[in-house]
């Protein structure tokens, strides 16, 4: 009974942690193609608000019962509570100085969407 | 009584981090707590209105929700991202609120950026600034129930 848990445990682990690297690229290739500062942070903000998240809990999963585990917890809640105020910070400082996002109406053009060319 | 459960809520959380017991670090771990305490108080003077967020069984259920919130999101954008034709329309818009408190207006601003896809740019007295990945999203939060499961929180 106890190994199948402990299986159960494993693959649980697993797929947090998968999910979480998957992510993470996602986060890395979003900042890539979107097309100015401000769609840029949308893209880093699946990084901080669910891959590392994600992450830590396969972690988790994956740790003795000890204070580390505690802690591990703590830094979640940290990275959940700190991200909200770096991201906007961030933007706030960009529109202070002077940097407007680029805002497609949906007349701009047929699609309505934003070439991904630069 | 509000700074003596501080002082202790702090040196728990001391403890917790620390993990040491010896006498000499448990003192100065003590007084680490009773100098914070101090600078809250001065801080307190200054700012006037001292609030805290009571954590209340609503306010988890709000955070539960909330996390489901960005989990849903993180997936939508993620399929956006690696959609070959990008189909993003980015949005700068007004977002009304009625939330009174500060407290409230805050938790508001933080949940929406922390909500991938949109993110606050400027907090005002009666409205948000939103930056969004398209127009529906705005139109989503301007449907209020972010708002309305904040209201019933009931800071």
């Amino acid at each position: 009974m106890s190994s199948i848990i402990s299986h159960l445990i494993e693959w649980v682990s697993g797929f947090f942690l998968l999910a979480g690297g998957f992510l993470c690229i996602s986060g890395g290739v979003g900042l890539l193609r979107m097309p100015d500062f401000f769609s840029r942070i949308h893209a880093s903000g699946m990084t901080e608000t669910l891959a590392a998240p994600m992450l830590l809990c396969g972690l988790m999963l994956q740790m003795e019962w000890s204070l580390d585990l505690v802690k591990v917890l703590m830094i979640l809640i940290f990275i959940l509570a700190t991200n909200p105020t770096a991201t906007h910070s961030m933007a706030k400082a960009a529109l202070h100085g002077g940097l407007r996002p680029l805002v497609k109406e949906p007349g701009d053009d047929e699609k309505g969407e934003v070439s991904s060319k630069t | 009584m509000h700074y003596l459960f501080i002082a202790i809520a702090l040196y728990a959380f001391w403890l917790l981090l620390s993990g040491h017991y010896v006498a000499l670090l448990l003192a100065l771990g003590g007084l680490s707590v009773l100098i914070v305490v101090f600078f809250l108080l001065r801080m307190d003077r200054v700012d006037g209105e001292p609030s805290t967020l009571r954590p209340s069984l609503k306010f988890f259920r709000y955070i539960g929700w909330l996390l489901w919130q960005v989990v849903l999101s993180n997936i939508a954008l993620a399929r956006r991202v690696w959609d070959p034709a990008l189909p993003i329309r980015p949005t700068w818009g007004k977002l009304d609120t009625k939330l009174p408190l500060p407290l409230e207006k805050a938790l508001y601003a933080n949940s929406i950026t922390l909500t991938p896809g949109t993110l606050t740019t400027d907090v005002r007295d009666d409205h948000l600034m939103i930056h969004c990945l398209s127009p529906e999203e705005l139109e989503e939060l301007r449907k209020g129930e972010m708002e309305r499961r904040i209201k019933d929180i009931g800071v």
